[in-house]
């Protein structure tokens, strides 16, 4: 079994939280992985992503083939359509439904709406919202992970809620019960 | 001659039974012995270096910041058992001094590393290139990150032709595990054959990450200073070179038998896959069920591998990540009629890095459905930070300027070349570490009015003060203005090694103090900026003027850390 994500957003969205989680999960779980990152130049506003290979098998090359991605996980409405060329036929778009506007010919929001509600499989959300209505404004990027969860199936969601207790544990208590909430209710969210 | 079998396997002792004498070459004396204890670690593969380096008796890492480069360093700079040995890892004004400092170590016969970006192989190769003239006492390894697709680089030149123009053994690791086990190799072949080692990595592997099997540390090598001469005086030198010239069939041996260049081999195909580097990734992605692969990541290229190739197959097909390096020298090889295709025949795109699309495609593999482009998209470029006193200066450049038809702003390398996008458009060029002074100069030089040169301080440090100087001595009519966000910011706030001297050197360059000019860009301060920035450009001679305000990410780091540590001295 294997499950190729793509990540993606705008730099400094956090992305590469989303990517330590899902990894430290995947390595608990004993599969192969690989995650290919952007960093650098990118990480000032542009777009940015990551390919994030799951596998019980050997994996071999660091990015995904085009028509390969199982789900594509992103902060950004926008930004989940710039990958759509890599999303299999029968894969999954998760994303955030609130547009990050840092471009002046940033395009018209009811026809980008549109155009992933014609696509098979999209689940999009205000994470934002949620995230402030959990009390953790923060937590948008875990709410999205929670959305994302039931989609990775490699790795179950009680895993992937592990994962995020163990690199928040750092932090104290209290910001991984924070994380967990926004996890869960993106879990929920997922189900509608 | 057999001399050299095998650089990866712990259990494969060097020279093991076949030990033959050979004058110049010292061999199997001291082969690095690596106990793996099974731990896995999550590493990107600029991590997987870092440790590899440290594990393998690592006491110097030598580097100037440059993406895909700068996380080797900041990982040994950060690691537990690298700060207990007082291994050195401060960054290095630039890529020269790094190289040469790291040569010094070498001399003094510890190991030591050199790392930098592609472009970084340029300003280190006076340097490099003669470091395999004199020979290497301890381990000497240069890292040399590549840029396929120029990510976040303005060219995407191949560092292995640097191996083969200072005719030096080459590593390429395919994967994070050999990035890790050929630190070990690379740094036991410099001792034995003592030349320097050139590994060449591309982003691709630098910046993604895979589980790493790693052991322990080793010991590092005691102070045992060279007892060679060094003095490359033209007598010594051609000796030398005669030396280096010798040791090359061992180089070649190496390749052929090495454990890092393997053949797999598949019944009822004719296609030969010459796969280099992290290309053997994309060649297995896409012949799940087999292919005849000669897998290399050592080089001088093992000719007699790649004959035996040829003869077994109807065609070549090279797949290199980067420029033909392999696919011209393989045309060398077999001779002319030989079918060989790659990036200059056109079967795999001449630019850019490979994808498992474009291999799949140069192996004549159906595709399958995709969907078309979004049709609601738009490029996202990087932009300067909102904040960031970078965009300050350009507020105050673009204002003053616009006075004067015929200015121009000639850019540097940096946070800041991001100026040259909109809104601001400021500039006119940007070339390589440094040329925003010099050519400044030279346009000065022909009559151009008002010549501006914006530079950062990380960058004026690296490439900018020698320039100046000539401007000074030439009483050249520019103005130059150093954007001083106290850090290396581009590649992630790293130490800018001139903070704090800024007018101080300017002032030894011989700058007149009057014209030496210190703003603080902020938006009310644009009255005074702006004033200061005419005042200096009417001025007939060397202006510097130097805005001077923190990063504001590093600000923000800091400001985390004092107030994390205030809290545990709570």
């Amino acid at each position: 079994m294997k499950k190729d994500i793509i990540l993606c957003g705008v730099g400094g969205q956090g992305i590469l939280s989303i990517a330590t989680i899902i990894g430290e999960a995947a390595t608990k779980a004993g599969l192969n992985l690989k995650q290919a990152e952007v960093h650098g130049m990118s990480q000032r506003g542009g777009d940015v992503q990551s390919n994030l290979r799951l596998s019980t098998e050997p994996i071999y090359s660091d990015l995904i083939p085009q028509g390969g991605t199982d789900v594509v996980i992103s902060m950004e409405p926008m930004e989940s359509l710039r990958y759509l060329p890599y999303l299999a036929k029968t894969g999954t778009i998760v994303t955030s439904s609130k547009p990050f506007i840092n471009i002046p010919n940033y395009p018209d929001e009811a026809a980008l709406q549109a155009e992933l509600d014609a696509l098979p499989s999209v689940v999009k959300l205000d994470i934002e919202s949620v995230a402030k209505d959990a009390g953790n404004a923060r937590g948008a990027n875990m709410v999205l992970l929670g959305m994302a969860a039931p989609f990775i199936e490699i790795i179950s969601v009680e895993q992937l809620r592990e994962a995020i207790a163990v690199i928040f544990a750092r932090k104290g208590e209290a910001i991984v019960e924070a994380n967990l909430k926004a996890f869960d209710m993106g879990v929920e969210a997922s189900k509608k | 001659m057999h001399i050299l079998s095998g650089y990866d396997t712990p259990e494969r002792l060097l020279c093991a039974g076949e030990q033959k004498s050979c004058a110049t070459i010292k061999i199997c004396d001291n082969k690095t012995k690596i106990e793996k204890n099974n731990m896995k670690q999550l590493l990107l593969g600029d991590e997987a270096i870092a440790l590899g380096a440290i594990n393998a008796g690592l006491s110097g890492v030598y580097a100037y910041p440059g993406t895909p480069s700068t996380e080797i360093t900041e990982f040994i700079q950060s690691n537990k058992v690298a700060r207990e040995r007082g291994i050195h890892s401060r960054w290095c004004t630039n890529e020269k001094t790094a190289m040469e400092a790291a040569l010094g170590m070498s001399y003094a016969g510890k190991r030591a590393l050199v790392c930098m970006k592609h472009v970084g192989m340029n300003v280190c190769a006076d340097a490099f290139v003669n470091s395999a003239i004199t020979g290497v006492n301890g381990g000497l390894i240069v890292l040399a990150a590549d840029d396929p697709s120029m990510h976040s680089s303005q060219n995407e030149q191949d560092s292995r032709f640097y191996g083969k123009f200072a005719l030096i053994p080459v590593f390429e690791p395919s994967n994070q595990q050999e990035a890790y086990d050929m630190m070990a190799s690379a740094f036991d072949m410099s001792e034995q054959l003592k030349v320097p080692v050139l590994l060449r990595i591309v982003t691709r592997l630098a910046h993604s990450r895979a589980a790493v099997e790693v052991g322990e540390p080793i010991a590092e090598k005691t102070l045992n200073p060279s007892t060679d001469q060094w003095v490359l005086l033209p007598g010594i030198a051609r000796k030398k070179y005669v030396d280096l010239l010798g040791k090359q069939a061992a180089f070649q041996e190496a390749s052929e038998s090495s454990p890092y260049n393997k053949k797999e081999t598949a019944s009822g195909q004719k296609l030969g896959i010459i796969a280099c580097g992290i290309g053997y990734n994309y060649v297995k992605e896409n012949m799940g069920g087999g292919a005849n692969i000669l897998k290399i990541s050592q080089y001088p290229l093992p000719a007699e591998a790649i004959k035996k190739l040829a003869g077994e197959n109807d065609a070549i097909l090279v797949v290199e990540d980067g420029q033909p390096v392999v696919e011209e020298q393989v045309a060398g090889i077999l001779g002319a009629g030989y079918p060989i295709k790659g990036r200059l025949t056109g079967d795999l795109p001449r630019t850019g890095e490979l994808t498992p699309d474009s291999v799949a495609k140069a192996l004549g593999l159906p595709t399958g459905p995709v969907f078309d482009n979004a049709k609601n998209l738009a490029g996202r470029p990087p932009q300067l930070c909102q904040g960031c006193g970078h965009r300050d200066v350009y507020t105050a450049l673009n204002q003053v300027l616009a006075e004067y038809p015929d200015y121009r702003v000639f850019g540097d390398i940096g946070c800041y070349t991001l100026g040259a996008l909109p809104p601001f458009k400021s500039l006119s060029s940007c070339v390589d570490m440094g040329a925003s002074i010099t050519m400044a100069k030279g346009a000065a030089d022909a009559g151009l009015f008002p010549a501006v040169a914006i530079i950062g301080d990380s960058t004026f440090t690296h490439s900018g003060m020698t320039g100046l100087l000539d401007a000074v001595n030439d009483q050249s009519n520019i103005t130059v203005v150093i954007s001083d966000n106290l850090t290396t910011g581009m590649t992630g706030g790293q130490d800018s090694a001139g903070t704090n001297k800024f007018e101080a050197i300017c002032l030894g360059l011989g700058v007149e103090p009057e014209h030496v000019r210190v703003v603080v860009p902020l938006p009310k301060n644009m009255p005074e900026i702006t004033r200061i920035l005419k005042e200096e450009i009417e001025y007939k001679g060397v202006s510097v003027i130097i805005p001077r305000r923190e990063c504001i990410q590093t600000a923000a780091r800091h400001a985390r850390e004092r107030q994390k540590a205030k809290e545990a001295n709570k």
